[in-house]
């Protein structure tokens, strides 16, 4: 840091001149390098220069770094970016380009509503992403309606995972709206105030309101691991864990032969510890799916504190059961007193000539509120009304 | 211009031990007055520093605590209905007009100040602290920003008030929601760590002066080494302090003297269950020995 230091005095006494020049030629670097500077960072620049001093090269990099960082990735790369700029022995080339992720994403949040759903622009993005050579619309609507199992290359899939993430995440920013405006239904409410006021001789001096306040629902989500859902677990792991993220009461659940809860493993911040967990948590399962086992286990405990309050259901499972037909029949009827709405989502339903005439699945038809296809973008987010509304 | 120097100095007279950096930070947004959006963990002094700022300024503290549905009523103003009810019932005896009455009761004596307009309305610019932007809403988000921008409030009952004084402004985030660009870009931002060995050990022996410096070291440098821990909630500064003045009330004057109390003292650092599981027997004596012998060296 020294040497870089030694350099920047050096710089700035001889061009002493200009120094306000020097100033705003960093200012267009730092832009050029990803951050974000405006017309008001650049007349304060000057200032801040005037203000810290031109003479100590220490008080100018603290000065520039808080006015010119906006998040704590700014901050970070700041340093780097300072040195680079007044050291000469280095080209000055941009800092690595910050590619589409953050600030992109925020600046699409703002104007989501300017066209097109969150499926078309996450189709976008994953067309514009793996290279397509076909055009806007046509791809969007290719890959909004592509089975998931037809992604096969790594970098698909990994991309793919990234849409879900994000497509719960708009579910969310929707959900918020919805809320706020009736969070703003604060009225007074007439009767009791009335009756309250006969103690002041009729002045409504303590008047009450009522807060009219919508909760979000709960969610309860359980998804199926089995074998024969090799090809979708990953990406409906990724979708609960962006849920987990945008929602306050989720609940999640892996089944298979048995039960697990993986609430908290899915809260984790790094996919690497999520995955730890998770490998921790479903050690040592043998093959075959039984979901009314599982769907048992889930009644008798957790009921209490998972199932209470009217939980909204989702069961991601293809319905191939290996246990015996009676007693997901009865399990599922005992779920189906406890929640508010029980939803099946197959990937299986939206194949061509598929009925759900497995056994397991032909026993669970009878209560579920919905069954619905789950294997491409725009069948997840057609989920979003379960996911949100009362 | 303000002196930086001095301003550290001023923060550490108030007990605030701080950075050059953060120093100039606040003294910029003093200068320039932009708001300052600090971020960092939980429990690394965020909010410390309006308070260090209003004691070192010697300004007033106006404070807003942020929270999930904080609306206009409670964070700009609200009219106080009990006494508007009160007026057109007394009034109501005595000849006035309906314009009367109405000019009255909707005059400034009726107007319920809440922080946000307080701010604005002190004749001499307070210190205003914004705490935990991020557990407001979007929409709450999106009205500080027309304030912080001009500096005005509009009511529709009376128009609208400028600022005599602009305030200083701090807000703080622990980034549990992302903020707004447009916000993000109204400030001057700094991003406060944990602190460092050295900071942290002139904060303790500041805040508790009774601790011996043998004791100080050896907290310093165990709190240090649990933040490099695997831990879900990791200890803040306010904790040191509390363990620190725990550790003290027991009596203990070295780690190493009674494990046992030292290790169940440690609730007052571990805060949830899994984290005070992870940190077992076994991990706090290694711990333990490795801040005691830190201790020892630093000490020659």
């Amino acid at each position: 840091m020294s040497a870089a230091s030694a350099v920047v005095e050096h710089d700035l006494r001889t061009n002493s001149g200009d120094i306000a020049a020097r100033i705003f030629a960093f200012a267009r670097f730092v832009r050029a390098s990803g951050l974000p500077i405006g017309i008001s960072e650049n007349v304060d620049a000057a200032r801040v220069a005037e203000i810290c001093g031109v003479t100590d090269s220490e008080r100018l990099r603290w000065g520039l770094r808080s006015l010119f960082c906006k998040t704590r990735d700014d901050w970070e790369r700041f340093d780097e970016l300072f040195d680079r700029f007044w050291s000469t022995d280095q080209p000055r080339t941009k800092v690595a380009v910050i590619e589409g992720r953050g600030r992109g994403i925020r600046g699409a949040g703002t104007d989501r509503d300017a066209g097109g759903t969150a499926v078309n622009e996450a189709a976008d993005g994953l067309a514009a992403g793996s290279g397509t050579a076909q055009s806007g619309a046509s791809a969007r609507e290719g890959i909004a309606h592509q089975d998931f199992r037809h992604f096969t290359q790594a970098e698909e899939l990994r991309a793919l995972a990234a849409l879900v993430e994000r497509l719960a995440m708009r579910m969310r920013r929707r959900a918020m709206n919805r809320l706020k405006i009736s969070k703003s239904g604060r009225r007074l409410d007439f009767r009791t105030t009335i009756r309250r006021s006969l103690a002041y001789g009729g002045v409504p001096l303590k008047p009450a309101f009522r807060l009219h306040k919508r909760r979000q629902p709960k969610l309860v989500l359980l998804l199926d691991v089995s074998g024969s859902m090799n090809l979708y677990s990953m990406l409906f792991l990724r979708f609960a864990r962006a849920v987990t993220r945008a929602f306050d009461r989720v609940e999640v659940f892996l089944f298979h032969t048995s039960l697990v809860r993986v609430t908290e493993a899915l809260a984790e911040r790094s996919i690497d510890r999520m995955k730890q967990s998770m490998e921790v948590i479903s050690a040592g399962w043998a093959g075959g799916t039984r979901i009314g086992a599982s769907i048992a286990e889930l009644n008798e405990r957790y009921a209490a504190r998972v199932l209470s309050g009217q939980p909204i259901v989702i069961v991601v499972s293809d319905g191939l059961d290996t246990g015996p037909p009676a007693q997901l029949t009865q399990e599922l009827r005992e779920l189906r007193r406890r929640a508010r709405r029980l939803v099946w989502l197959n990937p299986l339903l939206g194949r061509e000539g598929y009925a759900p005439s497995a056994k397991g699945m032909s026993a669970a038809l009878p209560y579920l509120d919905a069954f619905l296809p789950a294997h491409n973008l725009a069948s997840l987010e057609a989920l979003e009304p379960y996911l949100v509304s009362l | 211009m303000q002196d930086f120097a001095e301003i550290q100095a001023r923060f550490e007279a108030a007990g605030y031990i701080t950075e050059h950096g953060l120093a100039l930070a606040v003294g910029l947004a003093d200068e320039l007055r932009r708001p300052l959006l600090i971020e960092g963990e939980a429990g690394v002094g965020k909010t410390a520093v309006a308070k260090a700022m209003a004691d070192a300024f010697g300004r007033v503290l106006i404070r807003l605590q942020c929270y999930e549905g904080l609306d206009i009523n409670s964070a700009v103003y609200e009219w106080n209905y009990q006494r508007q009810l009160m007026t057109i019932k007394l009034y109501e005896n005595e000849h006035h007009s309906p314009q009367e009455v109405q000019h009255e009761i909707f005059s400034e004596d009726y107007l319920l100040k809440r922080p946000l307009l307080r701010a604005i309305c002190m004749s001499e610019a307070p210190v205003l602290l914004i705490d935990e932007i991020d557990r407001a809403d979007e929409e709450f988000e999106a009205y500080l920003l027309e304030v912080l921008s001009d500096y005005q409030i509009s009511v529709p009952e009376l128009g609208t008030i400028t600022a005599i004084s602009k305030p200083c402004v701090i807000l703080t985030s622990n980034a549990t929601r992302e903020l707004s660009d447009a916000l993000r870009r109204r400030c001057l931002y700094y991003y406060l760590p944990f602190p460092s060995y050295e900071k942290e050990l002139r904060i303790v022996t500041i805040r508790v002066p009774e601790v011996s410096r043998k004791l100080a070291c050896q907290v310093v440098s165990f709190v240090q080494s649990l933040r490099t821990q695997d831990l879900r909630k990791k200890p803040g500064i306010a904790e040191t302090l509390d363990w620190t003045a725990a550790l003290l009330g027991l009596r203990i004057s070295s780690l190493d003297d009674d494990p046992e109390k030292v290790a169940q003292s440690l609730m007052c650092l571990l805060k949830t269950r899994q984290d005070q599981m992870a940190a077992d027997a076994e991990t706090v004596q290694r711990l333990i020995a490795q801040s005691v012998a830190a201790a020892d060296a630093s000490a020659q």
